[in-house]
């Protein structure tokens, strides 16, 4: 038997769709009004899937008291009401669309020491959702 | 290879404590949850069942059929009760999320007859939830299987 423990969490943040390797034209065209050179934002949630073994001493894979600590300081500190362009240093070479923001993720909390991190669902709005497993679905994560 | 979903509810209070710690340790350790009068929670179970769909009824299994599985195997047990004295099956262990997921999966494993238990998903707050597997399943993270 395996099981997955999996919290969710929130932050709001800004972003502006815009690739430094596509024309204005371009980027207009790909992006729509994501391009928009003021950005907008949205209410990102994230749902962190942790697995291993359940200690019996406290029943748990591990504290939740850990994990939103870690949480905290990886993700929503940093990402919390900023404009995710300009704040976050690894999105001025990505574009923070919700797939590179969820791999974003998945690369800060696969550093969580009390766990292994399984997958990273982060959902842009309630109607469009992306998911990452790490680069190969199955592999260690080290 | 279908997967079929049942989702239920029950409500049910538990706590936190380990009497092998002191009492300083169950507070550090579980804080809130070590409140000796227990609290409660409504608890959403999601159970995904895997198979072929019988040629004749169109059905991996009859809905009913699970519908009363889960009625006597989990809302029987633990709906409107205090997990940590009242059901046997916990006795022993943390009723944390982790291990009632574990027990229900246990009690339902062997009453499905047809098709096999998949994954059994139990939410504590829509915002915290367990996700259970059989060794077999390779628990990708999604009732389904491999991507």
């Amino acid at each position: 038997m395996k099981l997955h423990l999996s919290r969710r969490y929130r932050f709001s943040a800004s972003h502006r769709l815009h690739s430094e390797q596509l024309g204005e034209e371009e980027n207009r065209r790909v992006y729509g009004k994501c391009n928009n050179p003021y950005g907008h934002g949205h209410n990102y949630v994230v749902e962190v899937a942790v697995s291993g073994p359940v200690d019996q001493s406290t029943g748990m894979i591990a504290n939740l008291a850990d994990l939103d600590a870690f949480v905290e300081g990886e993700v929503i500190e940093p990402f919390d009401h900023k404009y995710l362009n300009e704040e976050l240093t690894e999105f001025r070479d990505h574009v923070p669309t919700t797939e590179n923001i969820c791999i974003e993720i998945f690369n800060r909390l696969s550093r969580f020491p009390r766990a292994r991190l399984e997958r990273v669902r982060v959902e842009e709005t309630g109607l469009n959702s992306f998911e990452y497993t790490g680069e190969s679905a199955g592999a260690t994560h080290e | 290879m279908v997967y079929l979903t049942r989702k239920i509810e029950f409500s049910a209070s538990h706590l936190y404590h380990n009497p092998a710690f002191s009492a300083e340790e169950n507070q550090r350790i579980f804080g809130k949850c070590n409140n000796p009068h227990g609290h409660g929670h409504n608890y959403v179970l999601e159970v995904t069942v895997a198979g072929e769909p019988d040629p004749a009824t169109g059905m991996v299994l009859d809905l009913k059929e699970l519908k009363e599985i889960l009625q006597r195997e989990v809302t029987d047990r633990m709906d409107h009760r205090f997990l940590n004295y009242e059901v046997p099956e916990l006795a022993g262990q943390i009723p944390t999320c982790e291990n009632i997921a574990a027990v229900i999966w246990r009690l339902l494993e062997p009453k499905i007859k047809r098709g096999h238990l998949n994954r059994v998903r139990l939410y504590e707050t829509p915002d915290l939830f367990v996700d259970c597997y059989g060794e077999g399943n390779g628990a990708s993270g999604h009732a389904g299987g491999a991507r």
